[in-house]
């Protein structure tokens, strides 16, 4: 998946790893700013309160 | 085909990693910022309310720091969810002001950060028991340092009124199973109260939910917001919390 990924990138290494980089940065940024909040919201791990 | 299945499950295997610590130690900080501002707005707009109509009884406490002892203002319980106060503890830190919803409800409420009131019990200044919940740790951590009180600590509940000071008395550690904490007068259900209590409960031990650790604490004194007093008759020992001179 990631050696086809890296194959299909144009251009030299640095190109591709630059490329690589940003793909890298939207991803963790899409995670954190909008697909982690979404999600916790759904998970309720502890329990707060008595007789609940 | 096998390699792919294998980078994928990695791949997922590190998100759910990056995924613990960002809640952790991430939309914490996140969410407490934003309680704090909550927080702060309402104390702003109950004092241009305060400003708009002048006390009928001025300067029944000339001292700010004098609480009155006198029976203090009670607020009738609000609709489910809705925020009526803010909690001010001086040991957690001077940005520490989170905001209070009525009910107990996980969604509604909890899971929002926001430290929710037993609708069962009483309200803040009434004769009984004041008790509310929040997360400890995750959804902004709202009791992070309930362990941290220690005797006499202060703790101010805020409403539009006013300041109500209870000073933290003791910690216990019950079952979930444990609603004594919730009566009246806390674990002694056969007795009518005389006392105004404040209790709080979270999850125990830290990160799990085994046990709740319960903080209690007495009713000292109530300060009047107060338009014609510095501070809107805020006790200056958080002053700068609630007029959010003090966040960090």
């Amino acid at each position: 998946m990631y050696g086809a990924l890296w194959r299909v990138l144009p251009g030299p290494w640095w190109v591709r790893l630059l490329i690589l980089l940003v793909l890298l940065a939207a991803a963790l940024a899409a995670l954190v700013f909008w697909v982690f909040p979404w999600v916790d919201q759904f998970i309720s791990l502890q329990e707060v309160t008595v007789d609940q | 085909m096998v390699g792919i299945i294998g980078e994928l499950l990695i791949t997922s295997g590190l998100v759910v990693l990056l995924f613990i610590g960002w809640q952790l130690w991430f939309y914490d900080g996140i969410v407490g910022n934003e309680l704090q501002q909550q927080a702060n707005a309402q104390s702003q707009r109950w004092n241009e309310q305060a400003a708009a109509t002048p006390s009928p009884d001025p300067s029944e406490t000339p001292d700010p720091d004098e609480p009155s002892t006198d029976a203090p203002p009670v607020q009738a319980a609000p609709a489910n969810a809705q925020q009526f106060g803010m909690l001010v503890v001086p040991r957690w830190g001077a940005d520490y002001y989170r905001p209070i919803a009525q009910g107990v409800g996980v969604y509604d409420v909890l899971n929002k950060g926001e430290l929710g009131h037993y609708p069962s019990t009483q309200m803040p200044g009434e004769v009984g028991n004041f008790a509310i919940a929040a997360h400890r740790t995750t959804k902004g951590g709202s009791l992070h340092n309930i362990h941290e009180l220690q005797l006499g600590d202060h703790i101010y509940v805020e409403t539009a009124a006013g300041w109500y000071l209870y000073s933290f008395r003791n910690l216990e550690y019950v079952r979930a199973s444990g609603v004594g904490v919730l009566d009246p007068v806390p674990q002694d259900p056969s007795t009518a109260p005389s006392e105004r209590y404040i209790t709080l409960t979270s999850c125990n031990p830290i990160l799990t939910s085994v046990e709740r650790i319960i903080a209690y604490g007495v009713y000292e004194g109530f300060f009047p917001r107060d338009a014609s007093k510095p501070g809107f008759g805020a006790p200056q020992e958080i002053a700068a919390t609630v007029t959010g001179t003090g966040a960090a």
